[in-house]
């Protein structure tokens, strides 16, 4: 399957080269002008545009009732939330950062993710909680979190991290116009490093699908969002040693998508799993459930996990050594190709 | 209920004593040290933000304008006592003791920067907005518990008052009764969103109205009115008397933070008429034969030299070390934690 050919089929005739922030952006501004139902909630949103400038210019074109400044609430605007989308609207909640999420814990574990089950499909809440995770950019404390488990561990909500500028459009989208709550990360690392072309138009990546983004033989090197990078690094220095890597990039988190996973760990035999968050409870672990589940008749070697240690995550000088790097990767690739 | 909640002032913008009551309690003694305090941590924080455009340290967010609020305050209290500061109260915590090197450091990335020196009653400076506030409560509570007469401070924001920890912090300080101020620095401000947009409410202090929590409205930059409104607050405290909730109003000078453009969302020319509150008492020093220029021009070297040695003990300071990682996480380190510990150590060792 060649997947930049499929790409460039699915692709309107205007294209902008985006960063990944500008790409989240024009999502949410495609779907403001396509439904009118859509708002957006949160902390210096409006005015200032977001304090990582993601939503910059929303609230001039579409006004203050659309794209609120709300009060400095996350159990505020996620609680709200769910009233306003039990009744009608769409809403997009920002959290500022990850690390600030907790306070919107207990709307979200109680309330988010079982109102549709709860109510037997009688009420639901279409709302996206987007929010910046993940270290890297010397900022202060707690804003480094990545907690992606413990959504993927909460039943009822999708969780969805994009790598690129071009899948943070599209997998915004599909979140936005998704029936069920999706908690939509954005790797604030990523934000600015790379610029794509990006369709102006709206468009969307399926949630539920990830993708093979490099081809290979030896062993399969499974990441998201941030991690895409380094993963991807350490498989040009192996590629370098003669080792052949399969780069997945998983894109949805909950749910995963099985049968990627299952087909390239068939072919290669091998598997290491790169995430930021810690090893302990890690959705690393959630994808060698599946690995066992689907492929451990083909495995060669012991699946391998890269990830951040079971420590808090650290105050910024440190933070270099709490992420996965391409040294860490390049480590695992080689202990699971010469087992 | 701004008519329920005025302003109060012991001085006006141009130094002026508007509160004769207050006459003979304000000496050279106390003029001086509330001075001193606030030309020192004014020094500390525009090397903070001087540090931070030439990359050598983090994000900073400045503090500015708000001296007399940090200063006034955390000089009402006594050695023993407690203080939950914010991210933006270096400026208070500096006073009460803190290490300046250390707090450099904390900018810096750098976990040193939350121990506080043997025997001073400081937390690590709260990033989760709010949070710190039941903390202080609880702190009180277990000097009260202990038979002690000592208090505890939390310093919050404006926009901190839309937490629930805010909520429950007042409601378990007044179920409760613990010795706690409750320090507000109303700063108009929460990052972009003015404190209008914050709240509808028109005053802060009436939030402790439906608490029970005595309040007062306080002008911030008036480092007397702080001073002298805090220390009233921490003898009804010391005396059994519950919490207080005390709103300064000041106004934050400059960004939020190092990496904030205020000309985004801040009307031009907004709070150019405001006074410095360092200005201020300068006007109310000269007005009454405080100006001492030769002992101003020796503070100035003083400090001066203290922040740059402070800054260079910071940069000599040995370099963050990937053990810190581990170390600190538990009393008993797991054991799973420990091989994570030594197959990294292992690896960055072998480069
Ligand atoms: C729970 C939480 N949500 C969001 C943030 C991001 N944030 C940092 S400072 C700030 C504004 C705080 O305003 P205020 O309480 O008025 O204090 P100030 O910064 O003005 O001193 C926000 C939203 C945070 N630190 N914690
Ligand atoms: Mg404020």
């Amino acid at each position: 399957m060649n997947v930049k050919m499929e790409k460039q089929s699915e692709q309107k005739e205007t294209t902008q080269q985006l960063t990944m922030v500008q790409a989240v952006n024009d999502a949410m501004k495609t779907m403001l002008e396509h439904d009118d139902t859509t708002i957006i909630l949160g902390e210096d949103i409006g005015k200032n545009g977001g304090v990582f400038r993601a939503t910059e210019g929303l609230q001039e074109i579409f006004g203050e009732d659309r794209v609120v400044d709300t009060p400095l609430s996350e159990a505020g605007i996620v609680g709200t939330s769910v009233g306003l989308a039990v009744n009608g609207f769409k809403p997009i909640a920002e959290m500022q950062f990850m690390g600030f999420v907790y306070p919107a814990y207990d709307q979200i574990m109680t309330h988010v993710s079982r109102i549709r089950m709860k109510t037997m499909g009688h009420f639901s809440v279409p709302m996206v909680i987007r929010t910046p995770y993940g270290a890297g950019i010397r900022a202060p404390e707690v804003h480094s979190d990545s907690a992606e488990t413990l959504f993927t561990h909460m039943p009822g909500i999708k969780v969805v991290c994009p790598a690129t500028p071009y899948d943070a459009k599209g997998l915004l989208i599909a979140a936005i116009e998704d029936p069920d709550p999706v908690l939509f990360m954005e790797p604030m690392r990523s934000y600015r490093a790379q610029r794509e072309d990006v369709p102006t138009g709206k468009y969307s990546v399926e949630i539920g699908k990830g993708e093979k983004v490099q081809e290979g033989t030896d062993v399969t090197v499974i990441a998201w969002g941030a991690m895409l990078p380094v993963a991807k690094q350490a498989a040009k220095q192996a590629e370098q040693q003669g080792m052949s890597c399969e780069v997945l990039d998983l894109k949805t988190l909950y749910p995963l998508d099985r049968d990627l996973i299952a087909e390239s760990v068939q072919k290669t035999g091998r598997a290491v799993i790169v995430h930021e968050a810690h090893g302990t409870g890690g959705l690393g672990n959630d994808i060698m459930s599946v690995i066992n589940d689907t492929s451990f008749l083909y495995l060669r070697a012991p699946i391998e996990r890269v990830t951040g240690f079971d420590v808090p995550v650290p105050f910024f000088a440190l933070e270099e050594h709490y992420m996965p790097t391409p040294k860490r990767v390049l480590q695992s690739i080689e202990k699971a190709v010469h087992f | 209920m701004e008519e329920q909640f005025p302003i109060k002032k012991i001085i006006d913008d141009q130094g002026n004593l508007i509160d004769s009551s207050y006459e003979k309690e304000i000496n050279e003694e106390l003029v001086k040290k509330l001075y001193y305090h606030m030309s020192r941590i004014r020094l500390f924080d525009r090397k903070a933000i001087s540090l931070q455009r030439q990359g050598r340290i983090g994000t900073y967010p400045p503090f500015e304008g708000q001296e007399a609020s940090q200063v006034g305050s955390v000089l009402a209290l006594d050695s023993e006592d407690w203080v939950f500061p914010t991210y933006r109260d270096h400026g208070a915590t500096l006073t009460f003791g803190a290490d300046m090197t250390r707090t450099f450091l904390y900018w810096n990335g750098r976990a040193e920067g939350c121990v506080p020196p043997e025997g001073k009653n400081i937390f690590p400076a709260a990033v989760p907005i709010a949070t710190q506030i039941p903390h202080a409560v609880g702190a009180a509570w277990a000097e009260k518990r202990k038979g002690t007469k000592n208090v505890a401070i939390a310093y919050f924001g404006d926009g901190a008052t839309s937490e629930g920890d805010f909520h429950e912090g007042l409601n378990f300080a007044s179920v409760f009764k613990t010795p706690t101020i409750l320090f507000n620095q109303n700063n108009r401000y929460a990052i972009s969103v003015p404190v209008e947009k914050q709240m509808n409410s028109k005053t802060i202090a009436q939030k402790g109205l439906a608490y029970d929590i005595p309040s007062v409205r306080i002008d911030g930059n008036d480092v007397f009115s702080v001073y002298f409104e805090t220390k009233k607050a921490v003898e009804r405290a010391r005396q059994g008397e519950g919490p207080t909730l005390i709103e300064a109003v000041t106004w934050r000078t400059g960004a939020h933070t190092t990496a904030d453009d205020p000309t985004k969302y801040r009307p031009e020319g907004q709070g150019e008429d405001v006074i410095n509150p360092i200005e201020r008492l300068e006007n109310y020093m000269k007005n009454n034969d405080f100006w001492d220029e030769k002992w101003i021009a020796k503070i100035e070297t003083e400090l001066t030299e203290e922040v740059e040695s402070a800054l260079e003990a910071m940069e000599k300071y040995p370099p963050a070390n990937p053990e810190d990682l581990f170390d600190h996480v538990f009393t008993n380190t797991p054991s799973q934690l420990v091989e994570q510990k030594e197959a990294y150590l292992e690896l960055i060792g072998r480069e």
